[in-house]
């Protein structure tokens, strides 16, 4: 099966790999696949408190190339963007812009599940906050 | 030397050149049947055939009347296992196999099955090989025929054939093998083994695709099996349709050479081999070996590299030619069922790479290959959150993973 260039593009230059500081409050992780199913991906956002925009993404992944050209792209798309744009980001964007065959789907829905896992770890935390009575951006 | 560089010769191999040359007289100015009994052309034919049976039974140590030929291993299996059940039916309906076959026996299983017969598939030991034991307890006044394989074309781990063969004989039940991985790469004997059918097939030592050998045991005991193709009763009647003549000067040449080179061909694959391994090994952690050592195929290595999803792995070192368990390699989506066969697990066999290792392979090749997966490697861990929570002393298999 032959990759598409932005597939390969990615993968030969993942963008944004790394990791944020999980403890940080304005971090949000989000941890979704398995190893037995050979994909797991870890995308973090960190945002900024007062515009709610997603100053950071950072991600890392183990599974094939085109799960690794799907979250790459997701941390590319999230910066910049508030949390609530992100979360308007669909799998099929994805899927189009890298041109995923069909098998490849499934690295799609994951990396739009890790944008969804990190944006609730996100917003848990700042519900605690709120409840703990700390200063917290209210929800536009 | 040249990229790509191809290490994948359990998929297939090469023609060799000196194949090629004893083949091409019998494409267009040698071009007769070989069943035409009343002129040249077919006299020709016929003793191009002769010639290669017994190339062919000499590799094996059998006598050129045992060697029946079809098109390839897939027929060869399909006809010696289907062919001596419904032969034997009156004797017995139960077959034993091992679950690490190549489909073309575990479907064939499957078949006979659903005809009525009883299977049963011995799992494997840790180290890829059959337990005697097991199998001695499988066995059933019932029991007809034992298929299993000579070596496994994903780790390259050679059963017991011996000891199967002399077990089966003991009981009277046919002993069919699989060798379409080890026919030409290591010394066999049909005889000295007690194998009564073995398969082979000429792409997999530097033959021509599309021809392969059935070897049918003629005497203690004589193998009788019904044809499983209606024709004009070439191959005494086992197998009908017209010879591939081209094809099997092919497959005699390549057996020829095979028994020729073998012993020398062998050290020097297994020198290339423990290089090419040991060179990865001492540049990275957390590599597992899938498969017995000591009883393997010269120049077969298979390595779960943890952490790195095979078919990332695979597009990284994209001038090298190998092959992956990875489901996302794989038509069923699923992980090698040959390594899950073992006991390898799940996050494993995803990480896992063959490599096979052939005649026209160099040590420049060989180092070549070293550097480039130790250097994907490292790169793709870098990507890996599962490499960085190991590093951090989290054992990954007391996480819980989100459903996907």
């Amino acid at each position: 099966m032959a990759y598409s260039e932005k597939v390969l593009d990615h993968y030969n230059n993942p963008r944004n790999v790394g990791a944020l500081d999980k403890n940080d409050p304005n971090v949000g992780t989000g941890m979704v696949g398995a190893p037995e199913c050979g994909d797991v991906m870890r995308l973090q956002i960190k945002v900024n408190e007062r515009t709610r925009v997603i100053e950071d993404a950072k991600f890392k992944t183990f599974g094939c190339g085109s799960a690794i050209a799907s979250s790459s792209l997701a941390t590319e798309w999230m910066k910049g963007k508030t949390v609530d744009e992100a979360l308007a980001i669909k799998n099929t964007d994805i899927v189009n812009e890298l041109s995923l065959p069909p098998v490849k789907i499934h690295c799609s829905v994951l990396a739009e599940d890790a944008i969804h896992a990190a944006i609730k770890d996100y917003k848990a935390k700042l519900g605690d906050r709120a409840e703990a009575g700390q200063p917290a951006e209210t929800p536009a | 030397m040249q990229t790509p560089i191809y290490m994948d010769n359990h998929a297939t191999t090469p023609v060799d050149r000196r194949v090629v040359d004893a083949m091409l007289p019998y494409f267009s100015a040698q071009f007769g049947n070989a069943a035409s009994r009343n002129h040249a052309f077919g006299w020709e034919a016929e003793k191009a055939v002769d010639t290669a049976r017994k190339q062919i039974a000499d590799l094996i140590g059998a006598t050129p009347k045992e060697i029946i030929f079809t098109s390839g291993a897939t027929e060869s299996n399909n006809l010696a296992i289907k062919g001596v059940a419904e032969m034997y039916a009156e004797r017995g309906n139960h077959v034993i196999t091992s679950a690490t076959e190549h489909k073309a026996v575990l479907d064939t299983c499957k078949r006979l099955e659903k005809q009525g017969y009883r299977v049963t598939y011995l799992p494997v030991q840790r180290d890829g090989r059959i337990d005697l034991q097991m199998l001695e307890e499988a066995i059933t006044d019932k029991t007809i025929l034992i298929s299993i394989m000579y070596a496994n074309n994903e780790i390259g781990v050679l059963q017991p054939v011996a000891e199967i063969g002399r077990l089966a004989h003991g009981r009277k039940i046919l002993f069919h093998t699989d060798a379409v991985q080890a026919a030409g790469k290591v010394p066999i004997n049909v005889l000295a083994d007690n194998i009564d059918l073995l398969s082979l097939s000429g792409h997999k030592f530097y033959g021509p695709k599309g021809v392969g050998a059935l070897y049918v045991r003629r005497k203690n005991p004589r193998v009788q099996i019904v044809a499983q193709m209606d024709g004009g009763g070439h191959e005494r009647g086992m197998r009908s349709g017209t010879l591939n003549v081209p094809g099997i000067v092919g497959l005699g040449k390549a057996c020829e050479i095979c028994r020729q080179e073998m012993p020398e061909e062998s050290k020097r694959l297994a020198y290339l081999r423990d290089k090419l391994k040991e060179g990865i090994l001492a540049e990275l952690d957390e590599c597992y070996i899938n498969g017995s050592l000591e009883h393997r195929l010269p120049h077969n290595i298979n390595i779960s590299f943890a952490f790195v999803e095979g078919e990332s792995l695979l597009m990284g070192i994209n001038d090298v030619a190998v092959s992956s368990g990875s489901a996302c390699t794989s038509a069923t989506l699923e992980p090698s069922y040959v390594l899950k066969a073992l006991g390898v697990g799940e996050d494993l066999a995803h990480t896992s790479i063959r490599f096979g290792l052939g005649r026209f392979n160099t040590e420049e090749e060989v180092d070549y290959v070293t550097r480039r997966v130790v250097e994907v490697v490292k790169r793709l861990r870098d990507l890996s959150p599962l490499y960085d929570m190991a590093k951090e002393g989290i054992d990954l298999s007391t996480v819980s993973w989100g459903a996907h």
